[in-house]
């Protein structure tokens, strides 16, 4: 099969699947176990405004229109308004993704890299102490709930140490970082790391740097076991073969071996891991920022599950789905086009 | 004048059954500008050996005992860094399978270089790459080739490309580990003879290890047998084929179809390898041997000198 | 006497059982530590109100000013409460253990059955369920549990369910996977040819298969549900604040960092981690010892 047939049926297969999270998460918020708006309130209002309530979100309609209405809202890329201020849900969730955004890529990056390496030295030393250790150190890392790790982390590193921030996003005495000015027109990309670059201001850069520090610490150090253990499993395989030995027996420095011959195999495995882990990583950010007050989506929702907003819930997970939806189509293409035989 | 010289050396795989005695006691010396063939059946511990001696034995094992001297240096006793720059430079290391022992994602030409560039820094790419094609082209291969990837040869010639890549940097000692084994009789030949060319325009000193006999017969000057990881018997191959002493070395060679007595009837060894974890006491070869009398399962027999440079390790030749 | 007796032979049935545990290497080793250590702690769970010193919801039992840390009269200090610590501590793994077994029975009970049927059938059914369950598989589970989990409401049963649903298609990828293998054996097909039923081939030959991959896949599960559990717990749902609960400390505690109470979140948080290292450790001795990796 070529690489665009895949692509095609792949993205077909998207579309599919995204309409029925759309369905479930629709199913849930509005058939279980009562009406949402009910809820919303807990029968703390009179039936006048609760009808006017109602009519303004649409929640009166029967359920199948409801529905329709719906997956056309999602088309056009209206997620809903709010149950609390019936602002646009939409618009309070792309203020909130791109710290997200950042804390994952972060958290992501440190994950693979500090697991890789790991698991790289855990497979040179086979069956010795740093061997049992790193192992160890990758079991018992997955089970630290990372909402406990990250008060720990705040615990010693924010307040009796004092070298971070204990909480939020970036200084309250400085501006956020705006990105660069091009004339009349604006670029920004949400990432503060990014955005402080732009602008040129290495003092923002760093103010960024330290308030990331932490949360990406603590999330990335929960997730990095599975690549250890991954990337140590691989390796053992790889280094057992016979090009390894007869790379050592011209006598090539380890290091060289290890890494430009060894390692090159690993690469594949780990992207497709990265791209299941993908979830993982969302589900912890939400975790994350709540510990950190991190304004992120996963913050957002939290937030919206106090005020009992339950439309916002529903559309806050709506792009929840869909975010994970496109990230496993991108992985599974970028896969596709690196390994010729998974096309079958 | 010996290049090599082995010293009771003994090898054992530590597993959790029990060590593996995979060489037990082999003293063993190379001599300068000789070919050493060492043969036995698998598991002989001959591969062992070879791995051995340039400190590459796989987990689980490990030198227990014994030495190993290259021209008076012992390589057991030296740190790993002056080991690594043995490797591939005053020992060369060909390997039995040539299509699992290139690496897939290089190119002919930068596994040359590197192995150049790893020993000698001070050359640069253009002189390293320009050495590559000049040693292709004394393998046989043509210069051009140095662009490919090993998946585009064939099996002799990535076998060629391992044994240029071997003698690259005109080592002292040479092992070769079953270089024609995963290759055919043709091939085989082929390669043998560019072993012969190369070996005496460079005057190279060579351990061969194989279980075919044959080969042997063809290149080895000296002959060394192995059994149960023990030295059964030594000495120079045209001697030792025309008249084995020691009962291993005898039944190996009729066991070897003749073609020019095609009637006679293939006789084979009864019996089994003994189990290494667990050797039985005395002579290993003891009860598959059809001269065995009461001395064989007491004692272990040592190596003896017998004259001519032979040695044998067996109670049937020991003086008194 | 009876009771004596019978006793007796469970003791005896099981001390060989842990001796050729200890034969099987490593793998046996992890399986008897974690087995240890959730067995452990769920005991302490079950005598909680026989050895708790304190009621661990009753406030202000120690001496103000609240928090206070760790001292003879409270080994583990009070909250900002004044509820003691250690009492809270032996109390606050029983909802976290309800919930997980109950997601657990959940999942088995509905994600099994659902996956030998489908994939046996094969077709359509088999294809629409899959796709169904990929979705839910691909999605953050904790985003789908807090999803569900506010609209049902707090509860034991409720956050069970939640936890449940997110899960019931790791159970369903496990048994598909074994029974499309196991479903092309020749065997079957032999029993297939001399007109066995369906239902007996799926109990008599897939079913018996199939077992240990969904007991490891269960005993690993238990650990994402306690951590999942705690998560929900963390972000205010699933449980009314009355119950003691590891998750409601590390909640609560957070804001008393800033004063040096460190007490607060340490031990309940400590205790969650060793539950889910228990769970994990016991999958995965289980896992290697069922299905036993080649890796030597």
């Amino acid at each position: 099969m070529s690489l665009r047939s895949y692509v095609v049926a792949r993205v077909l297969l998207t579309i599919p699947m995204i309409l029925l999270l759309l369905t479930m998460v629709f199913l849930i918020i509005r058939v279980m176990p009562g009406d949402p708006a009910d809820l919303h309130f807990e029968k703390r209002v009179d039936p006048e405004t609760l009808a006017a309530f109602k009519q303004r979100l649409g929640l009166d309609k029967p359920l199948p229109i409801q529905y329709v209405d719906y997956v056309a809202g999602l088309l056009t890329g209206n997620l809903g308004s709010s149950m609390q201020d019936y602002s646009p849900i939409g618009q309070q969730i792309f203020s909130a993704f791109p710290a997200t955004l950042e804390l994952a890529i972060y958290s992501a990056a440190f994950a693979i890299i500090v697991g890789v390496l790991l698991g790289v030295r855990a497979s040179r030393s086979y069956n010795s102490i740093p061997d049992h250790t790193i192992r160890i150190f990758g079991i018992v890392s997955y089970a630290i709930p990372v909402f406990f790790l990250g008060e720990v982390l705040i615990m010693i590193f924010g307040i009796y140490l004092g070298w971070f921030p204990t909480g939020l996003r970036f200084s309250p005495r400085m501006d956020a970082p705006q990105g660069l000015q091009l004339g009349g027109w604006r670029l920004a990309t949400g990432l503060y790391t990014v955005d402080s670059l732009l602008e040129g201001n290495l003092t923002k850069f760093l103010e960024s740097v330290r308030y990331l520090f932490l949360p990406v610490l603590a999330l990335g150090t929960v997730l990095c076991g599975i690549f250890i253990r991954m990337t140590r499993s691989n390796m053992l395989e790889t280094l057992r073969l016979d090009f390894v030995t007869s790379a050592r027996a011209r006598g090539l420095k380890e290091r060289a071996v290890v890494y430009a011959y060894a390692l090159r195999n690993a690469f594949l495995p780990i992207l497709t891991m990265m791209g299941l882990q993908f979830a993982a990583l969302l589900a912890g950010a939400v975790l994350t920022e709540t510990t950190f007050s991190w304004p992120g989506l996963g913050r957002y929702l939290v937030a919206r599950i106090t005020f009992r907003d339950y439309t916002a819930i529903q559309g806050t997970v709506v792009f929840y789905g869909v975010i994970v939806a496109l990230v496993s189509l991108i992985v599974d293409v970028l896969y596709a086009y690196l390994d010729p035989r998974i096309r079958f | 004048m010996s290049v090599v010289d082995i010293e009771s050396l003994s090898i054992h795989y530590l597993m959790r059954r029990g060590n593996i005695r995979a060489v037990d006691d082999v003293t063993l010396s190379v001599r300068k500008g000789e070919t050493l063939g060492v043969v036995g059946e698998s598991g002989c511990g001959k591969s062992t050996l070879g791995l051995a001696l340039i400190r590459l034995i796989p987990y689980p094992g490990s030198v227990v005992g014994g030495r190993v001297l290259l021209d008076g240096t012992d390589l057991r006793s030296l740190p790993e860094k002056e080991m690594r720059q043995i490797r591939g430079k005053r020992i060369g290391f060909i390997f039995q399978d040539p299509m699992t022992s290139l690496n897939p994602v290089k190119k002919i030409g930068d596994h040359f270089i590197e192995l150049i560039r790893t020993h000698e820094k001070r050359v640069d790419k253009a002189e390293a790459l320009d050495r590559a094609s000049r040693m292709l082209e004394t393998l046989g291969i043509l210069p051009e080739r140095v662009n490919d990837y090993p998946h585009q040869f064939s099996g002799g010639m990535r076998q060629r490309v391992m044994i240029g890549l071997a003698l690259a940097l005109n080592p002292e000692f040479v092992i070769a580990d079953e270089p024609t084994t995963s290759l055919d009789v043709i091939v085989e030949a082929q390669i043998l003879e560019l072993l012969k060319r190369l070996k005496e325009a460079f005057n190279i000193t060579l351990m061969l290890i194989t279980h075919n006999i044959g080969i042997i017969a063809q290149t080895a000057d000296r002959v060394a047998v192995m059994y149960a990881g023990r030295l059964a018997e030594l000495g120079p191959s045209l001697r030792l084929f025309a008249d084995p002493l020691h009962p291993y070395t005898q039944a190996l060679l009729s066991a070897v179809p003749n073609v020019a007595k095609p009637g006679r009837v293939l006789s084979w060894i009864p019996g089994a390898p003994p189990d290494l974890a667990s050797p039985p006491p005395g002579c290993l070869y003891n009860p598959r041997c059809p001269h065995a009398f009461d001395r064989c399962p007491r004692e272990v027999p040592r190596l003896v000198d017998v004259g001519e440079g032979r040695s044998v390790a067996c109670f049937l030749h020991y003086k008194g | 006497m009876a009771g004596g007796e019978s006793r007796g032979r469970i003791v005896v049935q099981l001390f060989p059982r842990i001796a050729s545990l200890r034969k099987r290497g490593l793998a046996g080793w992890t399986t008897l530590v974690g087995s240890v250590i959730v067995v452990t702690i769920i005991a302490m769970t079950l005598v909680a109100p026989w050895i708790s010193p304190h009621d661990p919801s009753a406030i202000g039992v120690g001496k103000p000013p609240y928090p206070s840390p760790p001292s003879a009269d409270f080994p583990l200090g009070t909250n900002h409460l004044g509820m003691d610590m250690l009492s809270r501590v032996f109390w606050g793994g029983s909802t976290m253990l309800q919930v997980a077994i109950i997601s657990v029975i959940v999942c088995l009970v509905v994600g099994v059955p659902i996956a030998l049927l489908a994939s046996y059938a094969g077709g359509m059914l088999d294809k629409a369920t899959s796709l169904v369950m990929d979705s839910i598989y691909a999605f953050p589970g904790l985003v789908l549990a807090i999803a569900i989990a506010a609209m049902l409401g707090p509860g034991v049963v409720n956050m069970a369910l939640s936890i449940g649903v997110v899960y019931i298609p790791s159970y369903f990828r496990v048994v598909r996977s074994q029974v499309l293998s196991i479903k092309e054996l020749p065997y079957v097909e032999a029993a297939r040819t001399i007109g066995a039923r369906s239902r007996s081939i799926l109990f008599r030959y897939i079913l018996p298969n199939v077992v240990p991959s969904v007991v490891v896949i269960a005993t690993i599960n238990f650990a994402d549900a306690i951590l999942t559990a705690a998560g929900l717990t963390f972000v205010g749902l699933g449980l009314s604040v009355g119950i003691p609960d590891w998750g409601w400390d590390l909640t609560w505690g957070r804001q008393y960092l800033t004063t040096g109470s460190w007490w607060i979140i340490a031990f309940p948080g400590l205790m969650i981690v060793l539950l889910a290292l228990g769970f994990t450790l016991l999958g995965e001795g289980l896992s290697e010892l069922l299905n036993p990796r080649l890796e030597e």
